[in-house]
């Protein structure tokens, strides 16, 4: 195992070779790694042949990022970029895991893009054993999408803005679908300040807190005409709303969880929720009832099996076979269907369908530029015992917990002048937060972290930068510059 | 890394005794110097977890150096082992030689155990006590022939048996033996004089008969394992021979714990290249290319003599392709428990793990695994040297071969004895010097045998006689009290030692030893007054250990108490 990552985390230290890169050179690395494996005759040249289409224009793409360079603007050794080309090319099987230290950059998608190459280029996708593998932070992430939680998707992954598709749904639902694509989060905040959005429901977020800026989003959230929080707790989300739903917690409803391998699982409901506390479907269901739309009332069962005749991906999945297979992965469309262990089989086989395209990228440094009035990078992320905002989390005590606070190599503490019982101020071109030291060896001088964990003591959001991926619509949470100044 | 990291910083000397076990850090992250490179790049992962057998050895260093395991060394050897503090520690205190605390620079460990404290082992100790020395009270040191026992522990030096005179020779003429002759009369730290003593015959007698060769005469010889479970010796080798796996291993288990067992002592101490040319041929034949050696702490010295001898060997170039290292306990009767041991060698806490599956098929490091007791792997030179038939031609048909028998206690000449499974038990007592004083009753088998009373004396000692009188031989320990002994005072020290040696993963053990001790206690004070109640108490706690526990320990923690209830032995019930 290979870890990537800037800072030498758990995962790293688990690992047999860690590469500490400098944050948001993902692109350079992963160039690099593809013009070694291309120069080493490390690529699988049938698979490219066969599966893929626009290998030489990609080739010529990657040409620049000699080892020297990928060396300088990572900030890793080229031996030791050259030792993981030359591993990842020659193995018999290979892994590529990420999750949001990819993802959370304004060139989220194109990293994603750029670790999809080097599996097309070294045919390590589509294979037992081969693969891309987006780790999810929760265990339902994967079920979300899949179930339409997007604002450009039906459920299935069917294309809102295909008429075809949305008819299909609208004959089952007895409604009509509005035919454009929605809004996601970044765009909704937008459209609030454009004061084109006025109402909200939220279900089971808190962005007053998650979101980058997070000065920008109370002021936007709080100057709604209507807000509804549908949530287990009061979030500081539905502090400021309207109306709050409790809604039931895992364990008091049935339904279905899709892990990061697609896998569908049944759970069954063991309790009753508390208090007035209901099933999402129960309030969703009452709440079409009070706005006039006579929805039928159905079981959960019910509900996925209406799913099932919708979405092909789904239809082989009764409760009855889930049971008593414990679980099975899409695409798995009729009873008789097995699942689908591996996604992209298909490459491999006679009937390769259309070809897989090599996505030429080429990286671009964060937007946040480091300078001299902002000299050190800040990058955020989460800790083992505690999750996101800390909605969930924060009510339990955990002997680890350290609390907001700003990590420091033990050098830059050590010319800042200041230990871990101290609090210094950490300044960003958006805003300055107060937080306590903590000294972390995995971080090297230059590189600091803080955790999102804690926004009512530190509230990391302030710092941050609200430039996101237009494509994803992800904001560059990782990268950050700041200046750091002792306090008193 | 860990829960609550240690902010604790080793010593230079703590430092260098773990280096000297696990060699000198690489790099900062490893416990060494940071430098630029170290912000960019680390390596360790696989490589470093790999190495987490030499956890115990790094925790003895430690021990040896300072004394104790103090948060900052142990601090250390988690770092270069990638190990969590805490689990490390849990590591640490499970045994019971490991302090995690700090102690005085010198401690003696004395033996209270069942034979030492007939031997007037608590004068002895309130003789140490009143003379200033720490004492730390002991479960059985296996030297029973010269109890009472002790055991020095010197900071900055290894443990070392502490001897009032020499240690006896063999009570038997060696010569007219076959698995002890030539202790006491080989140098022990000799090749060349092991070899000038019939040494390593066997081993090439082995190469020239083949794996299927050997395995042919050890079903001949019917041999069965002579730790205490009696388990035929040819099934266990076929049986890893045959399983699959790249890497395969084979162990003398040296960690004789039993209360009033010290044979397998004198084999290391006396014969240590027997004891690695017995285990040559199990790897030989089971395919194994490492051996492992696993001796208790409290034998000191034979953990030290089989260790040169392995390097004798090693620098000689015989059995080049196969590995043999010497792993020293720490403290813990459970070990002596073959998955538990496997525990214990691979760095965790020496706990048991269910089976199946068995060693065979998954051992040491889930590897196919033949472990034997250290005499067995003595007497499997014989049967290779003079084939399984002659072997097999003591003994009775279910019983072959020579046997081992640890005797002591009141008897004229304690000591090991060599005799064919047979013989009857009162001519055993007979041949160490008949009984001295009045025959009470004789634990067979040591602490997880059981007691017969004087009737019992015709009984020949075999493996299917003793079990069809309900008893056992065990280990072959043989404990022979006389009619003055405090029962009472012997069947709760039994007692205590399962209850504090029960390792407290499986619950009917670790519930069920706590519930016999203090229900003894109350029978052997008068204090219940509801004596049917407790006896009751005792079958139920009996029923449960004996089939719910998970390993040999717990089902037979009730067996001597058991039978002290049976036999009526004085002062168990007041």
């Amino acid at each position: 195992m290979f870890a990537v990552d800037p800072r030498r985390t758990s995962s790293a230290q688990w690992a047999d070779v860690w590469l500490g890169i400098d944050v948001g050179s993902d692109i350079a690395l992963s160039n690099t790694l593809a013009r070694e494996i291309i120069h080493s005759g490390l690529t699988n040249r049938e698979f490219i042949d066969r599966a893929t289409t626009g290998f030489d224009a990609y080739a010529e793409s990657v040409e620049a990022w000699t080892l020297e360079r990928g060396a300088e603007v990572t900030g890793v050794p080229a031996s030791t970029i050259r030792e993981l080309a030359h591993a990842y090319g020659s193995a018999k099987t290979a892994q590529l895991c990420w999750t949001l230290g990819i993802t959370e950059h304004h060139t989220g998608t194109e990293n994603v893009l750029a670790l999809i190459n080097l599996s097309l280029l070294t045919g390590h996708v589509g294979r037992w054993g081969s693969g891309l593998t987006p780790l999810r932070g929760q265990n339902n992430v994967q079920g979300g999408g899949d179930m339409g939680a997007l604002p450009n998707k039906l459920p299935g992954f069917k294309d809102v803005e295909d008429a075809e598709h949305r008819a299909r749904f609208e004959a089952t639902w007895g409604a009509p679908i509005p035919p454009v694509t929605g809004l996601h989060l970044s765009l909704m905040l937008e459209a609030m300040e454009e004061g084109t959005l006025r109402s909200l429901y939220v279900v089971g977020e808190n962005p007053v807190q998650s979101e980058a800026d997070a000065a920008r989003a109370t002021r936007l959230v709080s100057g709604l005409d209507h807000l509804v929080v549908q949530d287990l707790f009061v979030t500081a989300t539905a502090e400021l709303a309207d109306v709050v739903l409790p809604a039931a917690g895992w364990g008091e409803v049935e339904g279905t969880y899709t892990s990061s391998e697609r896998r569908v699982q049944h759970a069954s409901k063991v309790m009753d929720p508390p208090g007035e506390a209901r099933s999402d479907i129960d309030i969703m269901g009452e709440l079409a009832r009070h706005l006039g739309v006579d929805w039928p009332s159905q079981t959960v069962e019910e509900v996925w099996d209406e799913l099932r005749s919708l979405s092909a991906l789904h239809g082989g999945m009764s409760y009855q076979r889930l049971d008593r297979l414990g679980g099975l992965q899409w695409p798995c469309p009729d009873e008789d269907h097995p699942g689908t262990p591996i996604l992209h089989e298909r490459l491999w086989t006679d009937d390769v369908g259309s070809p897989a395209p090599f996505s030429p990228v080429e990286w671009v440094p964060p937007v946040d530029e480091l300078t001299d009035e902002y000299p050190i990078r800040l990058t955020t992320g989460r800790r083992l015992d505690s999750f996101n905002t800390g909605v969930q989390s924060g009510r339990y005590s955990s002997p680890r917990r350290i609390g907001g606070s700003i990590d420091l190599a033990p050098e830059d503490a050590d010319r800042l002048d200041v230990d871990e019982s101290q609090v210094v101020r950490v300044t960003s071109r958006r805003g300055s937060v107060e937080a306590p030291v903590h000294l972390d060896r995995g971080l090297r001088p230059g590189l600091a972290f803080m955790s999102v964990h804690f926004p009512d003591d530190v509230d990391v959001n302030q710092l941050t930068v609200d430039a996101w991926d237009p494509l994803s619509g992800t904001a560059e949470f990782k990268a950050t510059a700041v200046r750091i100044e002792k306090v008193g | 890394m860990d829960i609550r990291p240690l902010t604790a910083v080793a010593t230079k000397p703590e430092r260098s005794a773990v280096d000297g076990v696990l060699g000198s850090p690489t790099s900062g992250w490893d416990g060494g110097e940071f430098d630029e490179e170290s912000g960019r790049v680390a390596r360790g992962g696989r490589s470093a977890r790999e190495r987490r057998h030499l956890l115990l050895p790094a925790l003895h260093a430690l021990r040896e150096a300072h004394g104790w395991i103090s948060p900052g060394g142990l601090g250390y050897v988690c770092e270069r082992l990638t190990i969590p503090p805490a689990d490390a520690y849990g590591v640490a205190s499970f045994y019971a030689l490991l302090p995690t605390e700090p102690r005085p620079e010198t401690v003696v460990h004395a033996c209270d155990d069942i034979v030492c404290r007939t031997a007037g082992a608590e004068i002895a100790i309130a003789e140490l006590e009143a003379a200033g020395t720490s004492v730390l009270r002991s479960p059985c040191l296996g030297r029973c022939e010269t109890a009472p026992a002790r055991m020095l522990d010197e900071v900055g030096s290894p443990f070392r048996s502490d001897l009032a005179s020499d240690p006896p020779g063999l009570p038997q003429d060696p010569e007219s033996l076959r698995l002890l002759h030539r202790v006491g009369t080989v140098d022990p730290e000799s090749l060349e004089d092991y070899e000038a003593h019939g040494g390593l015959t066997a081993l090439r007698r082995a190469a020239e008969l083949g794996a299927d060769g050997v395995l042919d005469e050890l079903r001949r010889s019917n041999l069965r394992g002579r730790g205490g479970a009696a388990f035929p010796v040819a099934a266990k080798w076929s049986g890893t021979r045959g399983a699959p796996g790249e890497t395969k291993h084979v162990i003398a288990n040296g960690d004789e714990s039993e209360p009033g067992t010290f044979k397998d002592r004198v084999l290391m101490e006396g014969d240590p290249f027997a004891v690695l040319e017995g285990l040559l041929i199990a790897a030989a034949v089971t395919g194994a290319s490492h051996a492992w050696v696993y001796v208790r702490t409290e034998y000191p010295e034979a953990g030290e003599r089989l260790r040169r001898a392995a390097e004798v060997l090693r620098a000689a170039g015989v059995a080049p392709d196969v590995s043999i290292e010497v792993r020293i306990g720490a403290g813990a009767y459970i070990c002596g428990e073959e998955t538990s041991l496997f525990a214990s060698i691979e760095g965790y806490r020496g706990e048991p793990r269910q089976k199946p599956p068995f060693p065979t098929i998954s051992g040491l490091f889930s590897q196919p695994t033949a472990i034997n007791n250290v005499e067995t792997l003595v007497a499997v030179l014989d049967i290779v040297n003079r084939g399984g038939d002659a072997f097999a031609a003591e003994g009775t048909a279910e019983s072959t071969g020579p046997r081992l028998f640890s005797v002591s206690g009141a008897v004229g000449t304690p000591g090991v004895y060599e005799v064919p499974f047979g013989v009857l038990l009162g001519d055993l007592i007979d041949l160490a010097g008949g009984v001295e004083g009045e025959l009470g009753a004789i634990l067979l088998g040591g602490a997880a045998g059981s007691f017969v009373g004087p009737d019992a004396l015709g009984m020949p000692l075999t493996l299917e006689d003793t079990s069809a009188a309900g008893a056992t031989l065990g280990s072959g320990a043989v404990v022979v009290f006389d009619d003055a002994t405090d029962f009472g005072d012997v069947v709760r020290r039994i007692a205590a030692f399962f209850r504090d040696e029960s390792c407290g993963k499986c619950v009917p053990c670790r519930i069920g030893t706590v519930r016999q001790e203090e229900a003894l206690i109350r029978l052997g004070s008068g204090s219940s007054g509801r004596v049917d109640d407790e006896l009751r108490l005792l079958s139920d706690v009996d029923a449960v250990m004996t089939d719910a526990s998970i390993c040999g320990l717990g089902r037979t923690a009730a067996s001597a108490v058991r039978s002290s209830l049976r036999l009526g032995l004085p002062g168990v019930v007041a």
